[in-house]
Parts: structure tokens; sequence; C-alpha cells
């Protein structure tokens, strides 16, 4: 926890900004660059610059552990789960135009977002672990 | 040296082959990690530089963001000066220089940067680049689409949709580390906790 109130002031206006471009990166990744792995990484470097202001506490109360958990194992859930959709409807693993069999261009750009989403979500969780458990939640 | 473009690169490297060398140098650990996240950075905007985006904004989010929290989180377990100690090992340096030679013998067999005939110009890149990597086909009389059948970036397209198992894999892979390291660093159980304690004190 940061005792400068500059840092805190400055920290605070930046955060919900960082976390907007997180989700812009994360939904723009077919038309620009980017996509859920850098997406990923920003949302979870916008929570760390939280933890370092506000102290861990007040994180972990606006994330609980087992919500980033969760998300972890969600991302890839997620993701194999549009690839077995796929399988069920009868088609290949990850045929992403079974997503709306009438408009298939649609469907690749659907099947896009929600695996990326996957992938931004396991990947943000991931290293906000990370950082967490190597700064000593257990001490 | 007429070339602006080539200037700014030359130059951008050789900051951070500086910056590298002093991570190295300096004993201070704090300082070193700071210098790892400036080579990060000035990778990113190299890279930028060679219009090669998402690789850049990999390399700003991941090594001048992420792994600097990291090391610094590191860090505040550890202290922040290094051990006293030799500063110049042989067999490192021996490594070091024997894997460098290795590596430019290699490139010199590779084609000359941006050479319009580089194999790996000639042969998929253009399947890439015209976006039929990714595309569906809508047939004749298919439905109008806001992308012409096509995602625009095609990165995400390769990655997403013609990589798509490539990718789902390694979004199992960082899972698992996380689930490694969630295991590895998780806290005690209270019976675990108070076996420790005991053999403490009976210590």
């Amino acid at each position: 926890m940061s005792d400068s109130v500059v840092l805190r002031t400055i920290g605070g206006m930046l955060f919900p900004y960082i976390l907007v471009y997180g989700l812009y990166v994360q939904m723009h990744g077919e038309i620009g660059p980017g996509g859920g792995f850098q997406a990923g990484v920003l949302v979870a470097a916008a929570f760390i610059l939280h933890a370092l202001l506000f102290g861990k506490e007040l994180t972990d109360r606006l994330l609980p552990t087992w919500l980033v958990d969760l998300a972890m194992s969600l991302g890839v859930l997620l993701y194999i789960g549009v690839g077995i959709l796929g399988l069920v409807k009868g088609r290949y693993f990850l045929d992403y135009s079974v997503l709306d069999p009438t408009h298939p261009a649609h469907a690749e750009a659907l099947g896009m977002t929600l695996v990326e989403a996957g992938v931004g979500l396991t990947v943000a969780s991931v290293i906000l672990t990370m950082v967490r458990k190597v700064n000593g939640e257990s001490s | 040296m007429s070339d602006p473009v080539l200037l700014i690169n030359v130059i951008l490297l050789m900051i951070a082959v500086g910056a590298a060398i002093a991570a190295m140098w300096t004993r201070d650990l704090l300082g070193a990690v700071m210098l790892m996240g400036i080579y990060s950075l000035l990778l990113a905007v190299e890279w930028a530089n060679l219009f090669a985006m998402d690789v850049s904004y990999t390399e700003a989010a991941v090594g001048a963001g992420a792994a600097t929290i990291l090391l610094l989180t590191a860090l505040t377990r550890t202290g922040t000066r290094e051990k006293a100690g030799p500063n110049f090992h042989p067999t490192a340096l021996l490594t070091v220089i024997v894997t460098g030679a290795m590596l430019i013998y290699g490139t010199a067999d590779m084609p000359r940067f941006g050479d319009p005939q580089a194999p790996a110009t000639v042969n998929v890149a253009p399947e890439y680049i015209a976006q039929n990597v990714g595309k569906v086909d809508a047939g004749e009389d298919g439905p109008e689409n806001d992308f012409g059948d096509h995602v625009p970036n095609a990165v995400t397209a390769v990655l997403a949709s013609y990589r798509g198992y490539d990718t789902m894999f390694e979004t199992a892979v960082i899972f698992t580390a996380g689930v490694c390291v969630i295991l590895i660093l998780r806290p005690l159980s209270p019976s675990a906790r108070r076996e420790t304690a005991q053999s403490q004190e009976g210590a």
C-alpha cells in the first residue's frame, strides 16, 4: 500500500481506464492488433496496480480469490466448450460455423470472440494469481 | 545512413543492448529489474517499428509489464542486493559466446531483411495476407456480412481459427502454470502449520 497521495490519486484515476483499454483490446482483437492474451495481461496489470496503491485487502474484497480461481478454469472451459459444441452439432471440433449456420462469417467472428474471451479470462486470472501468491497470501 | 527508419532502429537496438549489459552489470537488483523493463519496452518500440504490432503489444504488456511486476514482487521477499562474489564467470561467458556464434552462423543462410523473394514471403504469407486463412465461404448467393467473409486482423485469424488447436493448448498450458503456482505456494493447512511450529520448537 502506497502512502503517496499523488500516486494514489493518479493511480485511482488510471485504474478504470486501464480496465476499459483492456476490454477494448479484448473485444477488438479480431479487427485491430491485440487479443485475449494481451487483454488478459492488461486487466491483470490494472488489478495489480490497484493492490499496490490501495492495499491487498481492498483488492481481495473487490476480486475474491475464489472468483479468480473460478475465472481461471472458466476461460479454458469456454474455449474447449466452443470446440465441443462443434462436435455436439455433428461438425468438426472447433468448427465455428455451428454458432450461426445461416451466417458463417458472423459465426466465425463470434467463435473467435468467445475463444479469445476464454484466453483473456485465463491469462488475467493466472497472472493475478501468480503475483498474489508470490506476494505471500499465506504469510 | 540516409534511411531515417534504419537510423532509429539502430539507435533503439543500441540502447536496448546497453540496457541489457547494464542490467547484468549492476549489483542493485531493483535497478536490474527496472533496466530489464526498459529493455523490453525498447524492444516493443522496435517491433512496432517493424510493423509487428501484435508482437509489440505482447512484449510491452508481458515483458515490460507483467514480468517486471513479478520480479519486483519476488524482490520484496529476497532483498535488493546481489550477493558479493566474482562478477566474471568464464564458463557462462564461453557458453554465451558459443551460442551467439552459432546463432550468427545460422543467420548467414537467412534471406536479407525485407527480401521479397524470401521463402517466408512467397509460400504461405500471401495466403495469410489475402486472408484466405479463416475465410468462410458463404457461397455465391450467401448473405452479406461486415467483414467480407473474413476477420480483418490476419494475426487473429491465424491464431484463433487456422491454428485453433494450438491456441487452445497454449491456454491450457497457462492454466496449468496457474494451478502449479496455487499448489506450490498455497497456504499450509492448520494441522500442517501446527506440525511445522512443533518441529521448530523441538529444534
